[in-house]
């Protein structure tokens, strides 16, 4: 299936090699580095590639691509999902997913990469699995091993992988056991010039972080399940509970996992908590614009509205902006013509304004259209969904554990035209 | 000290070993990086006795073969090393080995003897991961050996083992194709196997080697459906693509009615009822679609795409829309397929057409695919909110994203026909856009537009014609003066005019655009030669000399043509014929049309091209092949014991004379076959419920879990209430148990031990079980009296187990006539009569669905009885005989009175509870 791995840094530079059958020349290459020239953005590069000889599926994470090289039939998705896997475990093994990462850990990644694909098909791919056989590297460690010649390499050999449970190693000890579930939800939206929503929905994510000795089996309930619309699962959670009595019914991995994503319903309206006024407009006469935005809380729920930011991309020929923030700092980049303000908490007292004038290249004429804003903002101990967790219990182990679950809602993809 | 020790071994050891104590806060390569170091000082570290320096110098030689960097000189020093007790510097020339050895083949072959040992290891792990590396030395010369170690460790006791001669197969095959016979036998064997974890990779195998011969999946399909769920999710997209394909040979196209043309002959065939086994397969895929792993859920959708019945496939939309939500990678792909997709089946994704609205930040490509997805997405209905986003789309600054959402307006007004006036105004707006290439697109989307209704339109073609003077687009230019030749008679005033613009700017044009000058020329040459002879000359001699053999080659047939000469044929008299045919308005398709015949989700189908190693999806059979085909004989070993024989009888008794359907479907799974039809449904896990089935003989029998394998280390124990007198003791309900043991190891002497009962009930115990091989299951019966109470049995059975029996268990059934029965309900009122009204569940207002589950809730036998309005049950508690009685009638609209006459109060409340449940559900 999967022939060959490229590592290839933002400026083009292949940094890393793995071949799982007969090597192949790197100047396979050259058909993406085509590719990539012609793409503007490196986001806008295809990610499957067609070659006279091979197949060329990348993923960018970060700023580096994964360049796969494939030679026969094999479902993309199959392939970008697995790239993307691997990525995950660099940035679960290192903290980090960047080009100095992977150099300094070189011979890690190549054992994990090793241990991942057998003959181009996946072998390992559960982070406790690999984490029993490879190590990862902490300071401590790789001092102590450059000193006694220790190893990465786990001398136990792998149990897990052997097991009906595979991402759970056996074996788990702790002396405080704790359990943390953080409810995120997410608030994807377009809201049109006036502020009318045109969509907005609503994806939840439960990232949990397991610390429990032994195996434990635990159950995680809710009060208003109906609320769940569409979900997808860790493989640990068992479907046909959540099918007859909507409870999540699952034996966790050790340590950080998501558990689940869902989506809430469609029919039930959205809470925005932002509302935005926005004035921009270029003239027709004389090289400039005006910018006004206002932004005050709508449907918080009682809420703090933190982290608030909103980001613009401004069209080509906006030179500099000379703008006052009434609150917080903003920056425009003259390369990329982002301009960024940072607002940070709101107050509903004291809206916060950004206005001033925008300067034009002279000569270029005016642009057709308004660009959009962008805005991030967070609530904590908010669901704006209204999902409730109303209890986890555990069997199987005797031990209390310690529980815990935090709600935050976020800003997804939230767009306010103009 | 350690360090001052080592700095006598050696000169580089020396060096590296300060290094190291120097920088304590480094990581690994910290200092790799800031000596590099030769490779005879490597040759010299790896010949040393210390494993330290070795592994540092393995390290660096796998941090070169990372780079890219040639290290195969090296290699005689490193295999030497391939038997060293350090797992790591092992590991890594392992990494080294696979990666030189088809290069210095000769030298490889030193290391095959460690591999040959490591095979015979005791340890399951390492006798795979010697498996693992020897298969992937690409060496022609140890085919022989692989070949026998593939097969050896095909039949090795651990499943781990299996797996990777499993993933052996492949590489061996690309190795030397002419192995294909003998692997095709292994691939045989490892299908057969019963672990979730060959599975996969075994399929994988097949996929690779030998995927045409389909007959090696006949007798593990139901297998493969049931041990689905629980293999890893790679795996999973495997086994579901091919089964995709595998469906589609044996089974009958559940859509056969769609087509029309079809119906007629349908009519005279028997009427389409889905295999069992089609069932089966789509079952058990459908939880699949929750999983978190974007390619488990395509394969899922494909899968409905290609095999569900229409009504069904509905389901795979809200899944696919959530994937929208993950990297744009996988947008891309799964875009691409709902694009697919939405031409065949519109309906499912209409309700998520805001899912498809685009972003300022999308990135072009997925901005472009949404678009797509939009239009194929638009009707009658839902165009104007479509129409008014696109509107927004067109001041987009990504002008290729613009070019798109005009050519996907122009698409939308051919498709429907009430916007197309709409449409047209909004794009004639569009050609005073201050952009050029905007400009440009509409004119090319206006010129297919106006083909459809020229007459209407000729003061746009006027519009269009001022436009020359401005536009550069070469393609827009050619498309304006394509327009005003064919259309010259609406516009006989400017056509000339713009022919005597274009005469003069002829030598600067591009070679399309000159092409349409010519064309132009023509065909004002025949309709109006008065005023355009000269010009069409001229345009002709000038024609004559361009530097593009194409140009010169159009003007001298044209010239031949229309100018008559003594020479010309008889063909310049239809010139005008020729030129100004009628022609057809081009149809705007999807470039997404018709691309499902690839199957869905495959690279092929992303390509719109085969790739290597694409299997067709075949079409539907027009006659299903002999399904029995994948019926698997059960082993004896796995058959209940004695009472088995008298299984069918009994249930033939008490269900046939009213329930004619049901004991149909169970004769067929108690005749021996692993039947898919009831299995699947019970049980979480499909693997024990795969030979459970063939246990249980009706499929009224419910089963209940007392130990999961996990709790139980491995060993699995489900038990039903098979619902047959007990035979050593009558005053006991009977208790069968299914053990399977999932463990690699066997399980020794099965046995009841520590039983805890409430007073007054009373245990037999089954026959001690000696022993369980891995991978087996057994059965056995034990007898509990309940004292007539829902009170648990507790015991031992090596771990801590309960028994709970449902009210409706504790009885058995007596046979009644009408007359009896309503004697014995005469003397069982007031207390003993408990009455509930509630309102029948709507699939369950027949006489037949009441029946099936009162039956179900309760060991009870019908009364026969003259009303179809009134049903009637009867038995006697186990223990002490007491009569229980049930009545049901049924009056308008489900509205249904039950009424249960017992003694025993408790029963009798308890009862009610139960089959109230059941009706309402």
């Amino acid at each position: 299936m999967i022939h060959s791995l490229f590592l290839i840094n933002q400026s083009g530079d292949i940094f890393l090699e793995k071949h799982w059958k007969s090597v192949i020349g790197r100047s396979v290459c050259d058909y993406f580095f085509e590719a990539k020239e012609k793409a503007v953005d490196p986001e806008n590069v295809a990610p499957v590639l067609q070659t006279p000889h091979h197949y060329l599926i990348s993923i960018l994470r970060g700023k580096l691509f994964f360049l796969s090289v494939i030679q026969t039939e094999v479902p993309p998705l199959f392939v970008i999902e697995f790239l993307h896997r691997v990525a995950d475990t660099f940035q679960d093994y290192f903290g980090d997913c960047s080009e100095g990462v992977i150099k300094d850990n070189l011979v890690t990644v190549y054992e994990l990469l090793e241990e991942m694909l057998d003959n181009g098909f996946p072998l390992a791919t559960e982070s406790n699995v690999l984490k029993e056989m490879i190590r990862p590297p902490t300071i401590l460690r790789s001092v102590v091993n450059t000193l006694t010649g220790g190893s990465n390499v786990g001398d136990t050999l792998p149990t897990g992988q052997l097991s009906n449970i595979p991402w759970r190693r056996a074996g788990v000890k702790y002396t405080n056991n704790e359990a943390y579930f953080d409810v995120i939800e997410e608030i994807d939206a377009i809201l049109d010039k006036s502020g009318t929503t045109v969509c907005a929905e609503i994806q939840g994510v439960i990232e949990a972080c397991v610390r429990l000795t032994g195996m434990p089996d635990l159950t995680l309930s809710f009060m208003n399940p109906r609320l769940l619309d569409d979900v997808s699962f860790h493989p640990c959670v068992r479907f046909k509970r959540w099918e007859s009595e909507r409870v999540l019914s699952f034996i966790p991995p050790d340590g950080n996992f998501t558990l689940m994503t869902y989506h809430v319903s469609s029919q039930n309206l959205v809470a925005i908590p932002v509302y935005v006024k926005q004035n921009i407009s270029f003239f027709e006469t004389g090289p400039c614009g005006r910018l006004d935005i206002t932004i005050g809380p709508k449907q918080t729920m009682g809420k703090t509205v933190e982290g608030l930011m909103v980001t613009i991309h401004m069209p080509k020929a906006v030179l500099s902006a000379n703008l006052t923030a009434t609150q917080g700092n903003y920056s425009y980049d003259l390369a990329t013509k982002v301009l960024v303000w940072d607002i940070g908490k709101l107050n509903p007292q004291k809206l916060p304004n950004l206005r001033g004038s925008l300067s034009m290249q002279a000569g270029v004429p005016r642009p057709e259209e308004n660009p959009s804003l962008n805005i991030e903002l967070k609530i904590q101990q908010l669901a704006i969904s209204g999902l409730k967790v109303s209890r986890l219990d555990m069997y199987g182990e005797k031990y209390k554990p310690f529980k815990g679950v935090k709600y935050v809602t976020k800003a997804g993809k939230f767009q306010v035209r103009t | 000290r350690y360090s001052l020790h080592l700095l006598f071994e050696a000169p580089i050891s020396q060096c590296v070993l300060i290094a190291c104590s120097e920088n304590d806060i480094s990581s690994e390569m910290f200092f790799l990086s800031i000596l590099p170091l030769r490779h005879d000082d490597l040759k010299e570290m790896l010949d040393s006795n210390k494993d330290s320096l070795k592994l540092e110098a393995m390290k660096r030689i796998v941090a070169m073969i990372a780079r890219g960097k040639n290290a195969s000189d090296l290699f005689p020093a490193v295999v030497k090393n391939v038997a060293c007790k350090n797992i790591e510097v092992k590991k890594l020339v392992y990494v080294y080995l696979v990666r030189y050895a088809e290069e210095q083949q000769d030298l490889a072959l030193l290391s095959i003897s460690t591999f040959q040992r490591g095979l015979k290891d005791p340890n399951q792990l390492i006798r795979a991961s010697a498996l693992r590396v020897l298969s992937s030395i690409r060496v022609t010369i140890i085919v022989p050996i692989m070949m026998l170690a593939i097969k050896e460790a095909a039949s090795d006791m651990s499943p781990y083992v299996r797996k990777t001669a499993a993933h052996a197969i492949p590489k061996l095959y690309s190795l030397d194709p002419e192995q294909k016979d003998q692997l095709i036998e292994v691939i045989e064997k490892l299908l057969a196997d019963k672990t979730t974890l060959v599975a996969g990779s075994v399929v994988m195998a097949f996929e690779e080697v030998c995927p045409e011969r389909i007959d090696l999946i006949h007798k593990n399909y139901r297998k493969l459906c049931n041990l689905l769920i629980d293999v890893e999710e790679w795996g999973q997209v495997v086994i579901i693509n091919m089964l995709t394909r595998y469906a589609r040979t044996q089974f009958l196209n559940p859509n056969i009615n769609e087509k029309k043309a079809e119906a007629m002959a349908m009519a005279k065939r028997k009427p389409y009822v889905m295999d069992p086994d089609h069932r089966l397969l789509l079952r058990n895929t459908k939880p699949l679609l929750q999983s978190r792993n974007a390619a488990v859920v395509m394969a899922v959708a494909q899968l409905y795409f290609h095999l569900a019945p229409k009504a069904e496939v509905g389901v795979i939309a809200k899944a696919l829309v959530r994937l929208l939500r993950s990297h744009s990678e996988v947008q891309y792909v799964v875009l691409q397929n709902v694009a697919t997709m939405t031409i065949k089946r519109r309906g499912m994704f209409e309700p998520y057409l805001k899912s498809f609205y685009i972003r300022s930040t999308d990135p072009t490509q997925i901005k472009v695919l949404k678009l797509e997805v939009l239009t194929n997405l638009a009707n009658e209905t839902n165009i104007s909110t479509i129409l008014r986003e696109f509107q927004t789309y067109i001041k987009s600054m990504d002008k290729d994203f613009v070019a798109a959402t005009i050519q996907a307006i122009g698409r939308c007004a051919t498709n429907i026909g009430e916007v197309r006036d709409t449409c047209l105004n909004g794009l004639v707006q569009l050609l005073s856009n201050r952009d050029e290439l905007v400009v440009a697109e509409s004119v090319v989307v206006i010129k297919k537009l106006l083909q459809m209704q020229p007459e209407k339109h000729s003061d746009i073609i006027k519009h269009m014609a001022k436009l020359t003077d401005n536009i550069q687009v070469p393609m827009a230019r050619a498309s304006i003066l394509w327009l005003i030749g064919e259309y010259c008679e609406h516009v006989p005033k400017i056509a000339p005019d713009v022919l005597r613009k274009m005469a003069k700017s002829f030598t600067n044009e591009e070679d399309i655009v000159k092409l349409q000058i010519i064309n132009l020329a023509a065909k004002l040459y025949l309709t109006n030669s008065k005023q355009t002879k000269l010009l069409t000359q001229y345009v002709l001699n000038l024609a004559k000399y361009d530097q593009n053999y194409d140009i010169r080659d159009r003007a001298r047939f044209i010239r031949q043509l229309i100018v008559p000469t003594e020479k010309s044929g008889a063909l310049s008299k239809y010139a005008k014929k020729l030129f100004l045919a009628l022609k057809p308005a081009p149809v705007l398709e999807s470039p997404f049309k018709d691309r499902d015949h690839f199957q869905l989700g495959s690279l092929s189908h992303l390509l719109n091209a085969k790739a290597g190693g694409y299997q067709e999806l075949p079409d539907w059979p027009e006659a299903a092949p002999d399904p029995s085909v994948r019926n698997v004989e059960v082993k004896e070993s796995v058959r209940c014991d004695t009472q088995c024989g008298s299984d069918n009888l009994i249930c033939q008794t008490f269900l046939s004379p009213f329930d004619s359907d049901l004991f149909s479907t169970e004769s067929d799974s108690a005749s021996g076959s692993e039947s898919g039809s009831g299995s699947g449904e019970e049980s979480g896990s499909g693997s024990q419920m795969l030979s459970f089935s063939t246990i249980a003989p009706s499929s009224t029998v419910k089963s209940y879990e007392l130990l999961h394998r996990i709790t139980g280390e491995g060993l699995s124990v489900e038990y039903c209430f098979s619902r047959q007198p007990f035979s050593s003791d009558a005053n006991m309900v009977a208790v069968q148990m299914q053990f399977t043991n999932n463990s690699t190891s066997e399980t020794k002497s099965l046995h009841m031990e520590d039983v805890k009962l409430q007073s007054g009930m009373r245990v037999k115990e089954f026959a001690e079980i000696e022993s369980l091989p891995a991978g087996e299951s057994a059965t056995a019966v034990m007898g509990i009296d309940f004292c007539d109470s829902t009170q648990a049995a507790n015991f031992q059975l090596k771990f801590f187990v309960s028994i709970q029996p449902p009210v409706g268990e504790l009885m058995q059934p007596v046979f009644l006539t009408e007359n009896e029965f309503k004697k014995e309900q005469g003397q069982l009122m007031g207390m003993n009569e408990i009455t509930e009204k509630l309102t029948l569940d709507i699939k369950c207002r027949n006489e037949h669905a009441i029946v099936q589950r009162v039956t179900t809730t309760a060991n009870l036998s019908r009364v026969p009885c003259g009303s179809d309005k009134e049903c009637r049950f009867a038995g006697r508690t186990v223990t002490s005989g007491s009569l229980v009685l049930v009545t049901v009638v049924t009056k308008d609209e489900g509205a249904t009175q039950l009424t249960v006459n017992c003694e025993k109060m408790v029963i009798g409340t308890m009862l009610v509870k139960d089959i109230l449940l059941a009706l309402t559900q």
